[in-house]
């Protein structure tokens, strides 16, 4: 039994240090970068395993502390594993938008025009055709 | 070894959480500032997160969830906004 509880008071405290470091990492990308879509990398990995990392380390302490699983920190992990990608990709919309917009200079210059039939949200209004789009709006 | 695990995160965030205002007061484009200020979200909730686990009550995860959503919710009006000229069309 006391094995046990040193097993997991280790556990819980490898996590939540790797956790830490990763978080700190993510942060030092997003300044250390030199442009928006490269600093879109930093973050990803602050948020999937620093806070992973530091949400697992909570489930193993709670389980050494209380001897009861606990499953709510799971829940904001499976969210915010769910949101990143969304709003990562939200950014880089509006990044490229800046760009086309000439507000923001980005390093390759204003990005090319979409062709005649592309799907590209940001560049273009919708019309008929764009999924989403019906023709009776 | 918990207390020195604990203490270690806490600093590894403070100083993250530092870095992230560098980048959201510098700029240069307002994509960067909504990259930090999401970033800053993260790290917010991953302080809340080690407070909970210092204090030993379970009662601040529902904080951390809560914020964790409204960050999300946050961020994509702030991109919406600049996108398309308003948030809810």
């Amino acid at each position: 039994m006391i094995g046990n509880f040193a097993f997991a008071e280790l556990l819980a405290s490898a996590l939540i240090v790797l956790g830490g470091a990763f978080a700190l990492i993510g942060s030092w990308g997003l300044v250390r970068l030199p442009s928006l879509m490269e600093r879109l990398h930093g973050p990803t990995k602050a948020s999937t395993l620093g806070l992973g990392g530091m949400l697992l380390g909570s489930v193993a302490f709670f389980q050494l502390v209380e001897g009861a699983w606990t499953t709510h920190e799971l829940l904001v992990s499976v969210f915010l594993f769910v949101t990143a990608p969304i709003a990562a990709n939200m950014i880089a919309k509006v990044h490229l938008h800046q760009l086309k917009l000439g507000k923001t200079p980005g390093p390759a210059g204003p990005p090319a025009e979409p062709g005649p039939d592309s799907l590209w949200a940001t560049y273009e209004a919708p019309h008929e055709g764009t999924p989403g789009c019906f023709a009776e709006d | 070894m918990i207390e020195y695990a604990l203490a270690f995160a806490f600093v590894a965030l403070a100083i993250a959480l530092a870095m992230n205002l560098w980048r959201l007061l510098r700029g240069p484009g307002v994509g960067d500032r909504i990259l930090a200020l999401d970033t800053m979200v993260i790290n917010a909730i991953g302080i809340i997160v080690l407070a909970g686990i210092a204090d030993g009550s379970g009662t601040s995860f529902e904080a951390a969830m809560l914020l964790a959503m409204v960050g999300f919710v946050g961020t994509v009006a702030y991109c919406k906004f600049l996108l398309r000229g308003d948030i809810i069309e």
